[in-house]
């Protein structure tokens, strides 16, 4: 739904070049919601610009619904006829709402209606069905300082909305909101992409909201994504950072004559007492130093960090035993770095 | 000189004050507000970046803020009697206020729209909005507090210059008040007429005022107090908690 390759952006102020994105290659599959986590000054914000061109990337394309928005831009920091239309097609939420204070909720609403030219009858017909789809059908004629953030950024994506959009951008749509109010505001748009089928590509610095709704995520560091795919390949990708990111244990080994593995278990595996097996099979002992099990973009995931007695090469049968029940394993204190990432198959 | 000798003198200048102010305003504000957001849009990294537009209209305007009045309205003379047909009297002197009276409008325009968030701007562009659409639809509603801020500072600034009219014969509040009170030493009469410039320029501030405040106010204090708006907020986000 959503391609773009090889995009890069060049900042130019007073002779300086500041490399913003440096060749991302994203792709966003239709009815996904895609998020992209890095913190401030990654190239996120760039991004999303990008996607819609209010940034006109250095180089690269973007394609968005099978068409190459980087062709309409033409020439000249002004944006045509085509691409405005296009851009009409796309919605997109702020972390700072954006809401014209001059108007009401209503009026904000249909706004992106009045752009496309809709009648005023049908426009306000819309906006009231959109502010009823976000929950806010009661404050049609208030105005955006009467509300509450989370208020706020709900009348955001109805106006996001208006449009008919296939794709939604979201940028860190919830960053100013408190946890509680950004949970509900994730639960709206996982609820939008599901019933309306909507496309959503988001960037946030917050690990919490890729958790949350997220089908597949992205992470960005100095302009380029170091790490993508399906947040189920991630979290079996061994020593993947966005995995651990996401999914973090804890605990220290209590000796150095020990071995430290962080055990994950997903889909049947979970189920399986390995670590009873385990310890009964090779009669070691075994410590459990941290353990969770969390709903991770609507996969159950399980995760242990388990200490073994012994060195590494003391324990190489029970960890070939551990990985041979379709589990990954990741030792973490391992002597030779280069081996750490060697995974399960 | 007496009451009843006054007061036709003074209701006369009462009416030549308004046909200035009123009208030199009138043109200021429909030449200024789109120069003023000329500037901006055309200024770099505007919506119309345009280096040579922003500098020659930005020049413009510092030559005609910096013209003393007085030097200005003698100065334009013969385009004043091009205009009107005469070059003394009220309407003569419309011309030259207006004129004074637009740069300075422009310039407060610029900081007004200046002001809006730039994020709103994105938001509309992001919707599929052209320049026109963003300075119908954002810059100049959502700056509008400002603006009629802004036009009060220029009737009231025109009501000064106007004073000043006297030199072309254009009469008003001020003239009669340096005529007839201080050139006749009629101390009397000249701080009535400055009183009554006062009482009009505080009832013009207070209208602009409470204008501004009107549209500032629209949603902002009014309504529930922050208390209730937190507690209201945290209501749909408790539904979710129990659906989940």
């Amino acid at each position: 739904m959503i391609t773009t390759s090889g995009l890069t952006k060049v900042y130019r102020s007073r002779g300086r070049e500041v490399t913003a994105l440096d060749g991302v290659d994203l792709h966003v599959r239709e009815g996904e919601v895609y998020g992209v986590i890095g913190q401030s000054g990654a190239g996120k914000s760039s991004l999303i610009r990008c996607v819609n061109l209010l940034e006109r990337p250095t180089s690269g394309t973007v394609t968005v619904a099978g068409q190459d928005l980087t062709a309409l831009a033409g020439r000249g920091p002004r944006a045509g006829r085509e691409l405005r239309q296009a851009r009409s097609r796309i919605g997109m939420v702020f972390q700072h709402f954006n809401l014209l204070s001059s108007r009401t909720v209503q009026d904000n609403v249909e706004l992106p209606l009045e752009i496309l030219g809709t009648s005023g009858k049908e426009r306000s017909r819309r906006a009231l069905e959109l502010l009823d789809l976000v929950g806010l059908a009661d404050k049609a004629k208030a105005y955006p300082a009467q509300l509450s953030g989370g208020q706020k950024q709900r009348v955001g994506i109805a106006r996001a909305l208006a449009g008919d959009p296939k794709v939604l951008l979201s940028d860190e749509a919830t960053s100013a909101l408190d946890p509680e109010t950004t949970r509900s505001i994730l639960q709206l748009l996982r609820d939008l992409n599901r019933r309306l089928g909507l496309t959503v590509l988001l960037i946030t610095h917050e690990m919490d909201v890729v958790k949350q709704i997220c089908d597949s995520a992205a992470l960005m560091e100095r302009g380029r994504v170091v790490e993508s795919g399906t947040v189920a390949d991630l979290l079996a990708t061994p020593g993947s950072e966005l995995a651990s990111a996401l999914f973090p244990v804890g605990g220290e080994a209590s000796g150095d004559d020990r071995t430290v593995l962080d055990v994950t278990f997903h889909g049947d595996s979970a189920t399986q007492p390995v670590i009873s097996q385990l310890s009964r099979t090779y009669n070691i002992d075994i410590s459990i130093l941290g353990a969770a099990i969390d709903t991770v973009g609507g996969l159950q995931v399980g995760r242990m960090r388990i200490e073994l007695p012994g060195r590494y090469e003391d324990n190489v049968v029970p960890v070939g035993f551990l990985r041979e029940q379709g589990l990954q394993i990741d030792v973490v204190n391992r002597e030779e770095p280069a081996l750490v990432k060697e995974g399960a198959k | 000189m007496t009451w009843s000798e006054m007061q036709p003198l003074l209701e006369q200048a009462c009416v030549e004050t308004l046909v200035m102010v009123g009208w030199s305003t009138l043109i200021a504000v429909a030449v200024g507000l789109p120069l003023g957001i000329l500037l901006v849009l055309t200024d770099r990294n505007g919506l119309l970046q345009n280096t040579v537009v922003s500098k020659v209209l930005g020049q413009i305007v510092n030559v005609g803020r910096s013209m003393p009045f007085i030097i200005l309205m003698v100065a334009l003379t013969s385009f004043t009697r091009w205009v009107t047909g005469t070059s003394i009297g009220s309407e003569a002197a419309i011309v030259p206020l207006a004129i004074s009276g637009i740069p300075f409008f422009a310039r407060l325009v610029e900081t007004a729209v200046r002001e809006v968030d730039h994020g709103l701007v994105e938001a509309v562009q992001a919707m599929g909005g052209n320049t026109w659409t963003l300075v119908r639809k954002v810059l100049v509603p959502e700056s509008l507090p400002s603006l009629i801020a802004s036009t009060t500072t220029t009737v009231i600034a025109l009501i000064g210059y106007s004073a000043m009219a006297g030199a072309v014969g254009g009469g008003g509040l001020g003239d009669f008040a340096v005529r007839y009170g201080y050139q006749r030493f009629d101390s009397e009469l000249m701080w009535i007429t400055v009183a009554i410039l006062a009482v009009v320029i505080s009832l013009i501030q207070f209208a602009g005022d409470l204008a501004a405040r009107a549209l500032h106010r629209r949603g902002a204090r009014s309504g529930p107090g922050p208390k209730l708006l937190f507690l209201k907020a945290a209501e749909p986000a408790a539904d979710v908690g129990k659906v989940a």
